[in-house]
């Protein structure tokens, strides 16, 4: 029993080690001196500096961190507003647009990018910020929409009603009782969709325009020609954003509901 | 007995008043929800399939001209195997991730809840990182003269750089790299709700630890691993960013297909009709998941 015990333990560490690597190689080179991250010649901040001076990356990361500001705020207003509307109406058509709604995270991410450059096209939509924003509202939209959906089944029905019950209006007893039990997986809802829209490549591609670059475009387009250490700088600064945000996150006690146990 | 017809009385009360709150108001709020997946999801859908059916037209663009064409010229060898290899790159990934995660996602579960937690944890990071940046991470371990040449080259197993990076192999590292979390967590939420009493019954009766294993154990986290493969399965047809990077464009996979058809090609029609036969064959997978396990939502995916 001991040996097997052991076994799984060196079987994590070593996946997880693994699974680490690539992340760990990416912080460590934005510290390395040299151009190169083939080789290493030293310490540096070097590439941090440059990254401050870079406009054009400073500019696309702006772009990513507004885009997923609107996208992951509107779909938490649709998606919240959404589940608790569904959790009370009895139309039949319910199950077909849930299922719907929830189609942009269920199909390849190529798909739903192609979609949308022929969708906006026929629309003649500027393509820019405004389909980037449709576009990824869209996939975010079922993230709260889900979370929140999971958070109400939890909510004991009895005690809206008693709010009911004592006076109050359908609308106050929402306001008072429902949303603040359901905040938390509002926020991580959101939060869950503002890492996935920061994070897209494939769909913004498809829909962006000339002019409007997202950071993993920028990444994207530098991967496949050759890349400056700034991007590394960039990467662990976002990194550490992310653990931030996890941070956050976990205490608003979201992430556990999110898997169920 | 008066307090009964006391209840009776509330309950009867409650009963009248329940239809004449004015319900009929949460029409307002959900039609955000309805109207936004209408216009944004349902009809760009329908557009899709609509699109497939059109011409291309000679310079720019779509001609309003029924065709079936685009649907024929999937028939061609080249794009059939284009579908094959997609196909296989997703069967081997789903196979590998099978593999390694089920082991991790089955430990996962029988550890203390502390150290569950902290695993899950764990495991969710790489997910939360940037999926661009992980494969930025292997390209410095894969690149000619990178980490991994050094080591092999350091242990003496080779003696000059290895080509590496732009290979089937990185894509299949990458590939399995990306997905592995979905899997591990799949197996994790299955194998945690099981009922071991019943492994121990089978092994009270006899049973080696192997054949517990087998006939109780995997059958009993089958749901995880059917929701695993689903999960994993399908991004891994589309994931066209991950063969551009790491396969250098020598791998094609389905999703660079309608990537290049669309960018390079300008033939959008095609590029709809390459969509919708995937779509279809993403919609199987998931109905076949759904008849198999009886369940509507995917175990683990939120």
């Amino acid at each position: 029993m001991r040996r097997r015990i052991r076994f799984s333990v060196i079987y994590q560490v070593i996946l997880l080690l693994l699974m680490y690597i690539p992340i760990c190689v990416v912080v460590i080179y934005s510290f390395n001196e040299s151009r190169n991250s083939t080789i290493w010649t030293g310490w540096s901040l070097d590439w941090y500096r440059k990254l401050m001076k870079n406009r054009s990356l400073l500019e696309a990361l702006k772009n990513s961190v507004i885009l997923a500001t609107i996208s992951s705020g509107a779909a938490g207003i649709i998606g919240t507003l959404g589940a608790v509307g569904m959790a009370r109406i009895g139309w039949r058509s319910k199950g077909v647009v849930e299922y719907i709604s929830s189609i942009p995270i269920m199909i390849p991410e190529i798909i739903l990018g192609m979609v949308f450059m022929a969708f906006f096209a026929m629309l003649n939509l500027p393509f820019g910020m405004v389909t980037l924003v449709l576009g990824h509202t869209t996939f975010c939209v079922p993230y709260v929409y889900m979370m929140v959906k999971a958070s109400l089944v939890g909510i004991d029905r009895s005690l809206g009603e008693a709010a009911k019950d004592l006076g109050a209006s359908e609308r106050r007893a929402f306001f008072d009782i429902t949303l603040p039990l359901i905040l938390p997986a509002v926020f991580s809802g959101m939060l869950l969709a503002f890492a996935m829209s920061l994070d897209d490549v494939v769909i913004s591609i498809f829909v962006t325009g000339a002019k409007t670059n997202t950071l993993p475009i920028r990444i994207y387009t530098q991967l496949k020609s050759g890349v400056t250490p700034e991007i590394n700088a960039l990467c662990t600064l976002m990194l550490a954003v992310t653990f931030l945000l996890v941070g956050m996150s976990r205490l608003l006690g979201g992430i556990r509901k999110k898997y169920p146990q | 007995m008066g307090q009964t017809t006391k209840e009776s009385e509330t309950i009867v009360r409650w009963k009248k008043t329940k239809p004449t709150t004015r319900r009929n108001r949460w029409w307002l709020i959900v039609m955000p929800l309805y109207l936004f997946t209408i216009f944004f999801v349902a009809l760009p859908m329908v557009y899709l399939l609509v699109l497939s059916f059109l011409t291309r037209a000679r310079t720019w663009g779509v001609v309003n001209e029924f065709t079936l064409d685009n649907y024929i010229r999937i028939a061609k060898p080249v794009y059939l195997n284009t579908f094959k290899e997609s196909f296989q790159m997703a069967v081997i990934t789903t196979a590998g991730t099978l593999l390694i995660g089920y082991p991790f996602g089955y430990f996962m579960a029988r550890m203390s809840a502390r150290t569950k937690s902290l695993m899950m944890l764990l495991v969710v990071i790489p997910f939360w990182t940037s999926a661009l940046m992980r494969m930025y991470g292997w390209i410095i371990i894969f690149r000619s003269n990178g980490l991994l040449d050094k080591l092999l080259m350091g242990m003496g197993l080779t003696d000059s750089p290895q080509k590496l990076l732009y290979s089937y192999p990185a894509v299949l590292v990458g590939m399995i790299y990306s997905l592995l979390p979905f899997m591990i967590l799949s197996i994790y939420s299955s194998t945690d709700k099981m009922d071991w009493s019943l492994v121990e019954a089978a092994r009270d009766l006899g049973a080696t630890r192997g054949k517990a294993f087998f006939t109780i154990t995997m059958k009993l986290t089958l749901p995880g691993i059917l929701s695993g493969i689903v999960l994993v399965f399908i991004p891994s047809m589309g994931l066209f960013f991950i063969a551009d990077i790491l396969g250098g464009g020598k791998i094609m996979l389905v999703g660079n297909l309608i990537q290049n058809q669309l960018q390079n090609g300008r033939d959008w029609p095609f590029a709809a009709a390459l969509s919708v036969v995937l779509m279809i064959f993403t919609s199987v997978m998931i109905w076949i998941y759904r008849r198999v396990t009886g369940v509507r939502e995917l175990e683990g995916l939120l």
